[in-house]
């Protein structure tokens, strides 16, 4: 059974070795999905497998058969922008632009955990719906650095986006 | 990474089977194996992956819970019967991490993490005993804020990594396991070890022996139960400190307290001696603090974690007071 990525079949590697991030990049030429710390530090690498943000240079692409990967080159619909990706120019939620795919699909994953109410290590009651809030959004996605410290442009345009469709 | 093969087993006895022989490695999500065999820390043959065992959260009859050892960190942190019933536990797992590293990581590799010391990394430039046994260990004498102050040996001052193991620990949880003579349970105390002069063994499992589940025995007092951790930065950073913590209070005495450590040793650390000065005590603050001095009575710095000692004794009573509401 071969790995989807973007909605395409792609065959497993032959070598066992070969991680999913080296897959995207090396294998497919999507070189969106960038390599930072290649040590599951940095979040520059995250995807969704299936909707849940993973790190995909921890990820051996032959763990995944069977299961859908969604890179940020499959997020837009045809040429235009995810409002996300149009949400992080409009904040400023980068400067140098590496930890920007990252981010924007950590965001999505992110998104998708809180509407089925998983709690983060800030949240006060562990019983409650999900709230949120700038401190939440900033624990939630503390796997994704970004070194140019556009965090708060980066919060701003989630906030705006996926955290607004959850609250509305 | 040197070259492997790959198989992956449906079930337990598929992956006794395909384990068997050679220098084989289960594989769970691999965010720490496949680090480590990055880094040719791990170097194993043939690796079988075992996140096709059960990834099931069921009740036992006693009240408690199973939990297959391929449930996800982030599904077992989020679970209602968790998050109810042993809160210590989801805090734990959510204080452990990133949320991308936690939605990948099982249950029973969490179990078998290895260490973060920086020395057991370091394969160009340091000796250490868990890495090559008998090498010698370049942590004692060197950088020592991350390291051990409890049960260490001069061969290995590494602390064990996990956040969720505490609460594990604190909560009497059942290890069990699948090996060639057939299947056993272990007490989670019984499943770590200190160093002594053997590092390079993390735990007391047998080679080519499975995690297959873990259980959690009732505990009706746990529902008020929680975990602290105290660390360098806000998020994404391994524990200085941590205290996984239950108390049960009647008419302002303790009744029982279970109480577990993170970031002081090589294994996480069950505060067997505070919970025995501790039930029966009235529940102040004053209690507390005389629990957590004779914990860390044995407490040893080295050259710069010394501040390790006074500041777990502050958690423990901290987190003791804010779960009894006791005041000084």
């Amino acid at each position: 059974m071969p790995i989807l990525v973007n909605g395409s079949a792609v065959a497993l590697p032959n070598d066992p070795r070969v991680s999913l991030l080296d897959l995207l990049r090396e294998g497919l030429h999507l070189s969106g999905t960038k390599k930072g710390c290649n040590q599951g530090a940095c979040g520059a690498c995250t995807v969704l497998v299936d909707g849940e943000r993973i790190l995909s240079c921890l990820a051996l692409a032959v763990q995944y058969e069977g299961r859908s990967v969604t890179t940020i080159e499959g997020l837009s619909d045809g040429d235009g922008l995810h409002p996300l990706q149009q949400a992080f120019i409009d904040h400023d939620g980068f400067q140098c632009g590496y930890c920007t795919p990252g981010q924007i699909c950590s965001a999505i994953g992110m998104a998708a955990e809180a509407k089925r109410g998983v709690p983060s290590h800030v949240s006060a009651d562990l019983s409650t719906d999900v709230r949120l809030t700038r401190e939440e959004l900033q624990e939630r996605m503390s796997g994704n650095l970004c070194r140019c410290g556009a965090h708060n442009g980066i919060i701003d345009a989630i906030r705006d986006t996926v955290a607004a469709e959850l609250a509305a | 990474m040197t070259p492997f093969s790959y198989a992956r087993a449906n079930n337990a006895a598929e992956a006794l089977q395909l384990g068997r022989g050679g220098a084989a490695n289960y594989l769970g999500g691999g965010t720490n194996l496949v680090d480590l065999m990055r880094e040719t820390i791990a170097k194993p043959d043939r690796l079988v992956d075992v996140t096709g065992l059960s990834d099931a959260i069921t009740d036992t009859a006693d009240d408690g819970l199973l939990i297959g050892a391929a449930v996800r960190n982030t599904a077992l942190a989020e679970h209602p019967a968790v998050r109810t019933r042993y809160p210590m536990l989801s805090r734990a797992i959510l204080a452990g991490a990133s949320a991308q590293i936690r939605n990948m990581a099982t249950v029973g590799g969490n179990l078998l993490q290895r260490t973060r010391c920086t020395y057991f990394y370091d394969t160009d430039g340091s000796r250490c005993n868990k890495r090559v046994p008998g090498s010698g260990c370049d942590a004692v004498g060197g950088f020592t804020r991350i390291h051990a102050v409890l049960g260490a040996s001069p061969a290995c001052v590494a602390t064990h990594p996990s956040d969720m193991c505490v609460a594990l620990a604190a909560l009497d949880a059942v290890v069990h396991v699948e090996g060639a003579g057939g299947a056993r349970t272990l007490s989670f105390g019984d499943l770590h070890r200190l160093p002594g002069d053997r590092p390079e063994l993390d735990t007391v499992l047998e080679v080519g022996e499975l995690i297959t589940a873990i259980e959690l025995p009732p505990l009706p007092f746990a529902a008020s139960s929680t975990y602290r951790k105290v660390r360098d930065r806000a998020s994404y950073a391994f524990a200085l400190i941590s205290v996984a913590a239950a108390i049960d209070v009647v008419d302002g005495e303790i009744r029982d307290v279970r109480l577990a450590l993170g970031g002081v040793a090589h294994k996480p650390w069950r505060a067997t001696t505070a919970e025995a000065l501790l039930r029966g005590r009235p529940a102040t603050e004053a209690a507390f603090r005389d629990a957590a001095i004779a914990e860390l009575a044995d407490a040893r710095p080295l050259r710069d974690n010394g501040f390790k000692i006074e500041l777990a004794k502050r958690t423990i009573v901290a987190v003791l007071g804010d779960l009894s509401g006791a005041t000084a």
